[in-house]
């Protein structure tokens, strides 16, 4: 095959002028068709994503009820959330949950990714087992699980008094409300860990026998093949996870019933957003927020990139 | 093993085989002990990440009264009572929630497939001007926090009155907004060898006929785990549903048992465990039968 298309291409170099244009012509014939096959997805960026996009941000500068036209109020909601001590905990709550949710999250599904990797009998078995609650973690019902877990007679404090040791109301106490949130986000460590378990698959092993043939630890190994190695998926996980986060709402919701209490200590950032706009129809105001949660992921997200440079290893491919 | 050192009976580690021969016992006792040790410490660490989910199956069989005084998940009472007592929310039976949580997933699933594949498939292997700018825009997308939007989707949906309709919550997937199986598809037709479409464009099938004929037919997997996470996403998910979906006739499962909590002064919590667990059925029957696919789509999706 290639041996008949070697000559082929090759000989009509010379007479180029011709050639590439009428390929470009080919190609560029391709515009209308590509346009019609992305007409659904243009349709919905334009009219589902842009414009709401746009919306939004000038109704962040108005205030409106729905039942009443908007009016223009200026900076006044961005400069009303200074002063909102409720947009303050939510802040304060939602990232404290993701600084300390995401890297425990990653950390378990780094550690049972590698104690499976290596050959393991059943390793189908333990990944869809840990991998399961990756897949609830999300829905109400587990909500509703936790809720009866770390009630005062749940199984946590039954679990504790085994060990004598006495538990309090999980839920109902502001200090341990937002940790059992935490707990519920680690437990979902699983998809996490698949994606891990398949990029520890990628690695050359020759790499490992060289290093046990110069002589270097498990820890050496880890430390200067797997991690490095590794990073581009760790960033991977990291992104996804910390964005992830950033939204989450269904939990916090069902688990305080709506309110985010005790006394905000589980206001989830859009939770908030929710409260303002679709209990008190504050939509003005909830625009505002939800454009500093943009602004906050946008900047997060880009600053993540900006410091992959230093810390993730691509290889040298490009691929 | 005894094949392998017939094999290579000159290599170096002949020997050292030979010499394992006489003493195998001990190093081979310590792996397996370490092999065991291991087993252990994953199976103790499983059950305890799933004991909650086992308990809540067990306590939605268990009388009201012994679901919290009884934390062990050996019941000595079985009944179907807490079903009985959570079946009707809101006046209505909870297969009507069932039902409007299966036609909002299939619809999804529709059109998630045959948004996302025209788009990803025009965005893979088509040539047009500004490309790379929109297979940007797709990984933005991705990116982009539903919040952003949603305000003023909710006030055009709610002035078109079609709020406690599907439509606020379908035809975004008839739209390609779900952005993430855009790039899902993109990445999985990239490694479809380009002989086979040029074969076909040779031939003097035109765009629609390769994409018809060859690149959908191929890309099955992708569009597979495209069904199955569309699937567990819209059954999952709450906040749209939630705001989209305030009458209970439209109620679909989240939002049902999102009531059933707040009405919850009468509900045990047997009763709503026993709903809890109805509404993640669906879901671990996926989980049984397609797992397969399950892990295979992460696993891609995460590795490009």
């Amino acid at each position: 095959m290639t041996l008949t298309r070697t000559p082929v291409s090759s000989p009509p170099a010379p007479p180029a002028p011709g050639r590439p244009a009428k390929r470009r012509a080919r190609l560029g014939r391709q515009d209308g068709a590509a346009h019609v096959f992305m007409a659904p997805w243009l349709v919905g960026l334009v009219v589902i994503t842009l414009i709401p996009m746009i919306a939004s941000l000038y109704l962040s500068f108005t205030d409106y009820n729905i039942l009443s036209a908007p009016t223009f109020v200026g900076t006044e909601n961005y400069e009303r959330m200074l002063d909102d001590s409720r947009f303050w905990s939510s802040a304060r709550v939602t990232l404290v949950y993701v600084l300390v949710s995401v890297p425990l999250q990653l950390a378990f599904a780094l550690a049972l990714a590698l104690v499976l990797d290596k050959g393991l009998r059943g390793l189908a078995i333990y990944r869809s087992a840990y991998y399961l609650p990756s897949l609830l973690g999300t829905s109400v019902a587990v909500a509703v699980l936790w809720r009866q877990i770390f009630g005062h007679d749940g199984l946590v404090n039954h679990a504790l008094g085994f060990f004598g040791i006495e538990g309090t109301n999980w839920l109902q106490n502001p200090s341990t409300a937002l940790s059992t949130l935490i707990v519920l986000n680690v437990w979902t460590f699983g998809s996490p860990m698949v994606i891990f378990l398949a990029g520890l698959r990628q690695l050359p092993e020759e790499l490992y026998e060289a290093a046990r043939v110069d002589g270097a630890s498990v820890l050496r190994q880890f430390m200067s093949i797997t991690v490095p190695l590794l990073t581009p998926i760790i960033f991977f996980n990291l992104i996804l996870q910390t964005i992830g986060s950033f939204q989450a709402f269904t939990q916090a919701h069902v688990v305080s019933g709506g309110t985010g209490g005790p006394v905000d200590s589980t206001l989830f950032y859009t939770l908030y957003v929710y409260q303002q706009a679709f209990v008190n129809f504050d939509m003005g105001y909830a625009s505002a927020l939800a454009w500093v949660l943009l602004a906050v992921i946008a900047v997060i997200t880009a600053g993540h990139f900006l410091l992959s440079r230093y810390w993730v290893f691509y290889g040298d491919s490009d691929d | 093993m005894t094949d392998q050192t017939l094999a290579r009976p000159g290599s170096p580690t002949t020997s050292e085989r030979a010499g394992d021969r006489t003493a195998p016992s001990s190093a081979a006792r310590s792996r397996r002990r370490n092999e065991i040790l291991r087993h252990t410490g994953l199976i103790v660490f499983g059950l305890v990440m799933l004991y909650p989910l086992i308990w809540m199956a067990v306590s939605a069989f268990k009388p009201s009264h012994l679901v919290l005084t009884d934390p062990g998940i050996i019941p000595t009472e079985l009944t179907l009572e807490n079903f009985r007592q959570g079946w009707y929310v809101a006046g209505y039976p909870f297969v009507v929630f069932f039902g409007n949580s299966l036609v909002l997933a299939l619809s999804s699933i529709v059109g998630n497939l045959i948004s996302c594949s025209l788009t990803a498939y025009a965005l893979a292997r088509l040539n047009f001007r500004a490309r790379k700018l929109y297979f940007g825009i797709v990984l933005v997308s991705v990116m982009l926090p539903m919040h952003a939007t949603l305000i003023p989707q909710y006030i055009v949906f709610s002035e078109l009155d079609l709020v406690n309709t599907f439509v606020p919550l379908v035809l975004p997937k008839f739209l390609a907004t779900d952005a993430f199986f855009v790039f899902l598809m993109i990445q999985f037709i990239r490694g479809i060898p380009r002989e086979l479409d040029q074969a076909a464009w040779l031939d003097g099938a035109g765009p629609f006929r390769v994409f018809w004929y060859v690149i959908l037919p191929l890309m099955r997997p992708a569009l597979v785990t495209t069904t199955i996470f569309t699937f567990i996403w819209t059954w999952n998910d709450f906040f749209g549903q939630l705001i989209y979906l305030t009458e209970a006739p439209v109620f679909t499962v989240p939002v049902a048992l999102n009531a059933l909590v707040d009405s919850q002064s009468s509900q045990g919590t047997g009763t709503l465990l026993a709903m809890s667990l109805l509404s993640l059925l669906p879901i671990l029957c996926f989980f049984a039968f397609a797992q397969k696919h399950l892990i295979r789509g992460i696993s891609t999706t995460g590795l490009k």
